[in-house]
């Protein structure tokens, strides 16, 4: 499944049975909801009525709430489940049924470690929407992830600020190479020109600057690597315009390296991927479409990047 | 005070821009050494194809001939730079012939050592051509120091001259015609 027609076609005949039940199934959330809230609010109200007492009302209160907010973080848990079963896995199997999906998992925080893609410290990691598995000869896996340093300050509150929310893609590179070749948006150079590009030649936690040939790439992009060669080596005169239509295909801040025998790439992300709807209906096709394109956006990745081109030494 | 403050910064400013100019001087070295050695290995791997090739290729004896003789000229060590580039040219053009000559013969393309030559080959060809983008940046960083202000002065103090940039041969640039890959 590649177009949208075809989604279409897979959503009228395959999809919309499914979400009619997982319909019906969020319906009956929302309704156990509105009675918990119900519930919550008129328990201090009876208690205080029966009671009188400000123990009472605790001893009535708070085991009445809690069991509310546990009912539903298991209730709600168990529709997201079976709306990732039945919706998820089937567009993800729909468009590459080689893929292996895993609702709770996340790529492996070392493979992020490994990336360096972002230099900020973290030491949260969380992720779900797993999926791995052969792109033609390529190895892929990818996840959503949330990568957050959390501090907690002297009053004991805890704050945290994102590292890095979006999507994380780790690839089998089509090429083999030693050193380390970063792809950044390109930020300083966008404003600031050539004083952008001289701050950014400053940069040395990065390894050396390296200046592309490609105006156009260069204008979103920056490199930076420890070896010249190498880093033209792996951004050809074809991936480099490739990675351009990656980025501007996805219309977000796209990250990537290179290293080990891996690209990695990070695409960022506000909001939260692959998730259902709980307020509004399930049967409309515009969200199906929303998870249809992100998710093929990460399984094209091999075909965009023409990974699966092995004509050079590594098999 | 004042005029000891503006020595010293002029002398800074003359120790930076010196320093960058012999940085980007020994850059330009550093990837055309790097640039040679790729170029070796891809003349190493010249007795290997003809070998390989030459059991199943009839037609091409002199295109392999040619390439024994340059592989030989270019392993004698008495070339100048530009000569050296010369004769890769002409190594890229009779590779290029042989790569396309090679359709004529499926054995040879389901040869195994072959196919691991081949990929050798282009391995061989792209680290080239990287290395050619390479050498072509730190000649043109070094070229606009060497021609910009205020570096010039310094430059043509030290006598700097501007250095060429690696072009693709005319052979090379030429796209592929697929009407005379038919004819043959």
């Amino acid at each position: 499944m590649k177009t949208i027609e075809e989604l279409r076609a897979y959503y009228e005949t395959d999809l919309l049975p499914t979400l009619r039940v997982l319909d019906r199934a969020r319906k009956k959330v929302l309704f156990e909801l509105f009675f918990g809230i119900l519930l919550a609010v008129a328990s201090p109200i009876i208690a205080l009525y029966f009671f009188f007492g400000p123990v009472g009302l605790m001893a009535i209160c708070f085991p009445v709430w809690i069991g509310v907010i546990i009912y539903f973080a298991i209730s709600i848990g168990k529709y997201k489940k079976s709306f990732k079963v039945g919706i998820i896995e089937q567009i993800i199997h729909a468009i590459d049924p080689n893929l292996i999906y895993d609702a709770s998992k996340a790529v492996n925080r070392a493979h992020f470690k490994q990336s360096e893609l972002f230099k900020t410290s973290w030491n949260e990691y969380k992720g779900d929407d797993y999926v791995q598995g052969m792109v033609g000869k390529t190895s892929l896996e990818f996840s959503e992830i949330n990568v957050q340093s959390v501090t907690t300050d002297s009053e004991g509150r805890r704050q945290a600020s994102t590292v890095f929310k979006g999507l994380f893609l780790v690839a089998d590179f089509n090429k083999s190479f030693q050193g380390k070749t970063f792809v950044l948006p390109d930020t300083a150079e966008k404003y600031l020109g050539s004083i952008g590009s001289m701050l950014q030649s400053w940069n040395a936690a990065r390894g050396e600057l390296i200046k592309m040939e490609d105006v156009a790439f260069e204008k979103e992009f920056v490199v930076y690597g420890d070896d010249q060669i190498e880093a033209r080596y792996i951004l050809s005169t074809s991936l480099m315009e490739r990675i351009l239509a990656y980025k501007k295909k996805s219309n977000r801040p796209v990250y990537l390296s290179f290293i080990g025998s891996n690209v990695h790439v990070a695409i960022s992300y506000k909001k939260s991927l692959f998730e259902p709807r709980i307020f509004r209906s399930l049967l409309s096709f515009k969200p199906i479409q929303e998870y249809f394109e992100d998710l093929s956006l990460a399984i094209d990745l091999v075909e965009d990047l023409n990974l699966n081109t092995r004509i050079w030494t590594k098999d | 005070m004042v005029v000891g403050i503006i020595v010293t910064v002029v002398l800074l400013s003359f120790a930076l821009m010196y320093n960058g100019l012999v940085r980007k001087k020994n850059q330009v070295e550093n990837v055309f050494a790097s640039m040679d050695a790729m170029l070796k290995k891809r003349t190493d791997l010249i007795p290997n194809l003809v070998s390989t090739v030459q059991q199943y290729m009839q037609h091409e004896r002199e295109t392999l001939n040619e390439l024994t003789e340059m592989r030989a000229k270019a392993v004698s060590g008495q070339l100048s730079a530009d000569d050296k580039i010369a004769l890769q040219n002409q190594f890229s053009k009779a590779l290029g012939g042989i790569m396309v000559a090679v359709e004529n013969y499926p054995d040879l393309k389901a040869d195994q050592n072959f196919i691991h030559l081949q990929s050798s080959l282009n391995e061989v060809e792209e680290q080239i051509s990287a290395a050619r983008r390479a050498y072509n940046a730190a000649v043109t960083s070094y070229n606009n120091a060497i021609e910009m202000l205020p570096t010039n002065i310094l430059a043509s103090m030290m006598s700097y001259k501007r250095k060429n940039v690696f072009e693709i041969s005319e052979a090379e640039r030429k796209n592929v015609d697929v009407k005379g890959l038919f004819k043959q």
